[in-house]
């Protein structure tokens, strides 16, 4: 009811400034999905509730906390997900951009900068990051905005305000620290968000035939907005409710990255002898690293179903996805290290460390979205 | 309490993230003096909004009547945030700061002052002003609450007017008091200590 309303405000020309309407609520898959990931949580929770029974000694309070940890992190994050999925579109970006918002808080928290940064500073938070989630929000057209917005843009524009402040001490350190900032929290984040836009070649996604007494495809304001003209000797291709929701592309990438990073702990700590770099994290291991890429590779093919993929598309997508995660850990963990923290949550006492959770989903996400049409493709 | 002092210090407390840390000290509305570091104009108003409501209620900020008096919106402030003004530059007898204060809590309120004077701008603590002493001396019974106030200068530096929403921590230690027969100097690099112990906990 609510896409037919929409379609009546996009005949009007209304809305046509905003991107098409998405099929988001009506896909089955996502809603079997959810229904998934609650079942695993609570039982998730429930071994922790065991684990926190144990009498001391028999197991590593350490690896507990992290445990309880973890599990909190994702009750949270798939309740973002699941009400940004129930909400729509916009929601969604909303709640990703907050978290965003909140990441490069923790970032730039984290490293010292000095009061010359401040005007920077103002423009990171008030201006880019605000900016670069309305642009994602309003489409994939607006793709060749929010894709240089702040590797261009902001990326000339921060040193300079950082010049006019006139304090040259440890000048190119500063700029790169907070556009290292913005690069990571920011804008590979936000690709998180546009994996909603994503595209895939008709050949991959769903035809179906249009309902009676829907309105030809030419005249298709979804079409007319996207500038994609139908080919007229094709079967016209009409998304409709009953189709693929790109939610689901979305809850794959967060699902694999996360389910990766845990594999990767857990086989680190099974049979974990070589550690990759000693200095910067003594918990990554190859083994972990080998046994996280190896156990993606299934959970690809587990979850293929709600993807565009084939089952071994989807588990070389799960794999590279595995190995980004492990990029994003190992990359902040070297900038934690270099700062002397363990944690971003334990920078400021009782916060959650928002960053730690979602290292890997920033160097996972921007990939994801470039190679989500090539992956489809093999079929 | 009205609304606009609830929005304004929700507002405060979003805007520096604030996490509050109570160290071997527990909130209470029995009368208190906090006192704290001084980094930025924010100081008052985050440790006034981290408080728990009941003490909210029965807190004074003491703050800088020659800055707080100037235009509109700071003197709304100064009076969402109960503020105690007072005057630095001129002294009256019988009406010195220390007095004005006693004579301002009467048997109810509890204060935050600031005993370095005026905003710091290096990283170390500047040397307490002796007001803190004379303070106690006159009403021995005031609990002296430490407060360590991390981050606030870097959400609003000193002569910025633009906040920026970074992360900030308030340690809130121990109670102390003036020990019988004390010396000036040496309890206010007591208390001088006391907060600056807050910052490795």
């Amino acid at each position: 009811m609510p896409v037919e309303v929409q379609s009546d405000l996009y005949r009007a020309g209304i809305l046509t400034i905003l991107p098409a309407p998405l099929p988001y609520r009506g896909d089955v898959r996502i809603m079997i999905l959810l229904g998934v990931i609650i079942a695993i949580l609570a039982i998730l929770y429930l071994v922790g509730r065991i684990l926190g029974r144990q009498p001391e000694g028999t197991i590593n309070p350490a690896i507990v906390r992290m445990f309880h940890q973890r599990v909190r992190a994702w009750w949270l994050m798939y309740s973002i997900l699941a009400a940004g999925f129930l909400l729509g579109r916009a929601p969604t970006v909303i709640l990703i951009g907050l978290i965003s918002f909140w990441a490069l808080r923790e970032f730039i928290t984290m490293t010292p900068t000095r009061r010359g940064d401040h005007r920077a500073l103002f423009w990171v938070f008030f201006v880019f990051t605000p900016v670069q989630f309305v642009l994602v929000g309003l489409g994939r057209d607006y793709y060749p905005a929010y894709s240089i917005m702040i590797p261009v843009f902001a990326s000339l524009l921060i040193p300079a305000r950082i010049s006019l402040a006139g304090d040259s001490k440890r000048f190119l350190e500063r700029y790169a620290k907070i556009h290292v900032g913005l690069l990571i929290c920011v804008y590979s984040l936000s690709y998180s968000a546009a994996v909603l836009d994503v595209q895939i070649e008709p050949a991959v996604a769903e035809t179906v035939v249009p309902s009676p007494g829907a309105e030809t495809p030419a005249e298709t304001p979804r079409e007319a907005a996207s500038g994609v003209r139908p080919d007229p000797n094709q079967t016209p291709i009409t998304i409709t409710a009953e189709a693929r929701s790109p939610a689901g592309l979305l809850f794959y990438l967060v699902l694999i990255v996360q389910l990766a990073d845990v594999f990767q702990y857990a086989w680190g700590q099974l049979l974990g002898k070589r550690v990759i770099a000693p200095n910067i994290n003594a918990s990554r291991t190859w083994e972990g690293l080998i046994g996280g890429v190896a156990t993606a590779a299934v959970c690809g093919v587990l979850f293929s179903w709600i993807t565009p993929f084939s089952w071994w598309g989807s588990s070389i997508m799960a794999m590279i996805l595995a190995v980004m995660g492990a990029a994003g850990g190992m990359t902040m963990s070297a900038i934690k290290r270099d700062r002397g923290v363990t944690d971003y949550g334990t920078l400021v006492q009782g916060h959650a460390g928002v960053l730690d959770r979602i290292d890997s989903l920033c160097f996972a996400a921007p990939i994801f979205y470039h190679l989500v049409p090539f992956i489809a493709r093999l079929q | 309490m009205s609304l606009t002092t609830q929005v304004l210090s929700m507002i405060a407390k979003l805007l520096c993230g604030s996490s509050v840390r109570w160290v071997e000290c527990q909130p209470e509305t029995c009368q208190r003096v906090y006192f704290a570091n001084h980094t930025s104009h924010l100081d008052a108003m985050i440790l006034w909004s981290s408080l728990p409501r009941q003490l909210r209620a029965v807190t004074r900020p003491v703050a800088a009547k020659d800055y707080w008096e100037k235009g509109i919106v700071r003197r709304y402030m100064a009076e969402t945030f109960n503020a105690l003004l007072i005057d630095r530059k001129k002294f009256k007898v019988h009406r010195s700061p220390v007095e004005l204060m006693i004579q301002a809590i009467g048997n109810k309120y509890s204060l935050i002052v600031f005993p370095e004077g005026g905003r710091n701008t290096e990283s170390e603590m500047g040397e307490f002003k002796s007001g803190l002493y004379y303070l106690s001396k006159k009403r021995p019974d005031l609990e002296l609450v430490p407060v360590y106030i991390d981050n606030v200068n870097r959400v609003l530096p000193r002569g910025e007017i633009i906040p920026v929403p970074l992360l900030s921590c308030i340690t809130i230690g121990p109670p102390m008091w003036l020990e019988n027969g004390e010396q000036k100097a040496a309890f206010l690099e007591r208390a001088r200590e006391a907060v600056q112990r807050l910052k490795e906990v």
